[in-house]
């Protein structure tokens, strides 16, 4: 029961934008995929949940998702993109609700409400979405995607979470909140899988972490293994000095200047 | 935590105000036949006849006719046409993720309007086997596969990695109408003596000529069709997040655009082919929806389809009263009523439309 990408190889018209990437991610861990702009994370991700043509393997949970159904897929893993539209008026927990089917009973009608309250944003439930602030909107739909996939394991199965930079346009708390929320999915059993820009939060909370740079794998490891200096200025061609000092020898990263 | 369970009840608000909307509309659409087998241009009237039968009184033969024969067809007409253009609006407009996209405005309904044209003026030329084949089918058919066509070449011009262009739809609208009116004037000219008048009097866009023959042949198709979009709410209310995400939350888009194609076409088709051309239904009956209870599909299409009927069938009874005993093409009605909704429409469109 994992997430594997056997030699992934996307192009757009001649543009190469992955050039043969391969990850194995496990539930019960929080996978962060890290690099420059145009690196190629969004197309991994894209590739690894069926949403976009890829040569290649992907296996979820042993299953090849190339001969999947768009629903059973839809069971074992919920995606967050790096950024949605919506296209109706919608009011906030209608859109959480959106990926649901009506008239599941019980618990589970209570979902949508526990997504938002997890989220922090149970009073903004009856506001329309199109009224949100850009972060307020990325919390809500991280709250859809909880809902898709609230219990972490189901039926003994993993589920996965595939998320786009879910912190990119949040405040230092709420990123905190966010990626707390991940690992919680993870340790609870659940698969995470994460594109990120900030380095120190993917030093905090990541188990395992890819660097991509040019649409290749330029490194894969724990954290501590992966982001050191040499690795990081390679990836993203400037300097950057990473330091890990004790008590928990939590790797943080800081730029310095070219010529210091 | 309070503000779960403050809101939590509220909530269910628009999804219940929606569901009650089906039963209020309903009892609506039951008020609205009963004024439409009321009025017409003798003075036969529904209670009168309620009246008579009450007292045990047969129904004279002009009394007959003029109920079964000319007002119930009409009305089962009015009801189809308008619950199918309705239905096909709200269908369209979650298919393209825009309240503008409407079948008459981007010219799929000139599309199925060419169809119809073509059966008309060439169905003539057709091998007498294949006109008995046909019958009352053939225009219907011919304006379903002009609907058809024309929506397909719609979604592939205006929509790239799976959003739609707005501005790129309506162009491509005028473009497609253009064409279809052009291609038709064409046609015109071909027809002879009788088709003209035929095609004058759809192209007016009148219940007039409804018949239980015409019923019959038009109904099928478009309760097939409107069954078949009633099943895409939840669908569309994925596609609202865009494509990729509605095939992440477990929607065949493929299949579902395909279906929502097919039942738009059909609709749209049809409901041109028996009736000509009766716009601003499509745009105005959801909208007004939206605005009520939200725009969830899985409650919206049902409502369009109540109200587009309700709405169509008072149409048509104004358009037979209010010249009487001459009577006006329902589509100079619809047209009066429809177009300032439509223009306010894009007058408070803030949050309507993307980009
Ligand atoms: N639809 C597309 N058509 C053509 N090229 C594309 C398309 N999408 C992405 N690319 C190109 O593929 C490369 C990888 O894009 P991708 O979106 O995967 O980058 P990314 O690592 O997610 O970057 P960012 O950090 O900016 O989100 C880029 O060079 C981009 O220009
Ligand atoms: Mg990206």
């Amino acid at each position: 029961m994992s997430l594997i990408a056997e030699d992934i190889r996307v192009s757009y018209g001649r543009h190469e934008a992955l050039r043969g990437v391969s990850l194995a991610a496990r539930p019960g861990e929080v996978t962060a995929v890290v690099g420059p702009n145009g690196s190629g994370k969004s197309t991994l991700l894209g590739a690894m949940t069926a949403t976009q043509p890829y040569r290649g393997r992907v296996l979820l949970n042993g299953a090849d998702i190339a001969s999947a159904k768009p629903w059973e897929l839809a069971a074992q893993r919920a995606v967050l993109p790096q950024a949605s539209r919506l296209a109706f008026p919608f009011s906030v927990i209608e859109v959480v609700r959106i990926g649901l089917h009506s008239g599941t009973a019980g618990d589970r009608a209570e979902v949508p409400m526990q997504a938002l309250a997890r989220v922090g944003l149970s009073h903004y439930a009856e506001r329309s979405f199109h009224e949100l602030s850009g972060g307020e909107a990325q919390r809500v739909m991280l709250a859809r995607v909880l809902a898709q996939v609230w219990r972490p394991v189901e039926d003994g199965t993993p589920r996965w979470l595939f998320l786009d930079e879910p912190v990119s346009s949040l405040d230092i708390a709420h990123q905190l909140q966010v990626m707390e929320i991940a690992r919680a999915f993870a340790r609870a059993g659940g698969g995470v899988i994460a594109v990120m820009h900030d380095l120190n939060l993917t030093a905090l909370f990541a188990d395992r972490v890819a660097i991509l740079a040019a649409g290749r794998r330029l490194a894969f490891g724990a954290p501590a293994e992966v982001l050191t200096d040499d690795i990081l200025s390679r990836a993203y061609g400037c300097a950057l000095r990473v330091s890990a000092p004790p008590p928990d020898g939590v790797p943080y990263i800081l730029p310095h200047a070219a010529s210091a | 935590m309070t503000a779960i369970v403050d809101s939590a009840p509220r909530t269910r608000d628009r999804l219940s105000r929606a569901r009650a909307l089906h039963w209020i509309l309903a009892g609506a659409l039951l008020l609205a036949c009963a004024a439409s087998l009321q009025v017409g241009a003798t003075n036969v009237t529904l209670t009168d006849l309620l009246a008579k039968a009450m007292r045990g009184d047969a129904l004279s033969q002009i009394e007959r006719v003029v109920l079964l024969d000319i007002r119930l067809p009409r009305l089962a007409m009015g009801g189809l046409v308008g619950a199918a253009l309705a239905v096909s609006g709200a269908a369209m407009q979650g298919l393209f993720r825009n309240p503008l996209a409407d079948p008459g405005i981007v010219g799929v309904g000139a599309g199925a309007g060419l169809g119809a044209i073509l059966a008309i003026v060439l169905g003539a030329f057709l091998p007498a086997w294949l006109l008995g084949l046909t019958g009352n089918y053939l225009t219907p058919f011919a304006a379903f596969l002009g609907g058809w066509g024309s929506t397909i070449l719609l979604y592939r011009v205006s929509t790239r990695h799976g959003s739609t262009s707005v501005a790129t739809m309506l162009l491509a609208g005028i473009a497609l109408g253009a064409l279809a009116g052009a291609l038709s004037g064409i046609l015109v000219y071909i027809a002879d003596d009788r088709q003209l008048r035929d095609l004058t009097f759809w192209g007016l866009g009148s219940l007039a000529g409804a018949s239980w023959a015409k019923v019959l042949a038009a109904g099928p198709m478009i309760a097939l069709a409107i069954g078949a979009a009633l099943m895409l709410g939840r669908g569309l209310n994925g596609l609202a997040l865009g494509e990729a995400t509605a095939a992440h939350i477990g929607i065949d888009v493929q299949r579902m655009k395909s279906v929502a194609i097919l039942a738009v076409a059909a609709a749209t088709g049809v409901a041109v082919a028996v009736s000509g051309g009766i716009g601003f239904i499509g745009i105005v009956v959801p909208h007004l929806l939206r605005l009520a209870s939200g725009p969830d599909h899985r409650t919206l299409l049902l409502n369009a389809a109540l109200l587009g009927a309700i709405l169509l069938i008072l149409a048509d009874v104004i358009a037979r009263v209010v010249v009487a005993p001459a009577e006006l093409p329902i589509g100079i009605v619809t047209a009066v009523l429809g177009a300032p909704v439509f223009l306010w429409i894009l007058l408070t469109r803030r949050g309507l439309v993307e980009s």
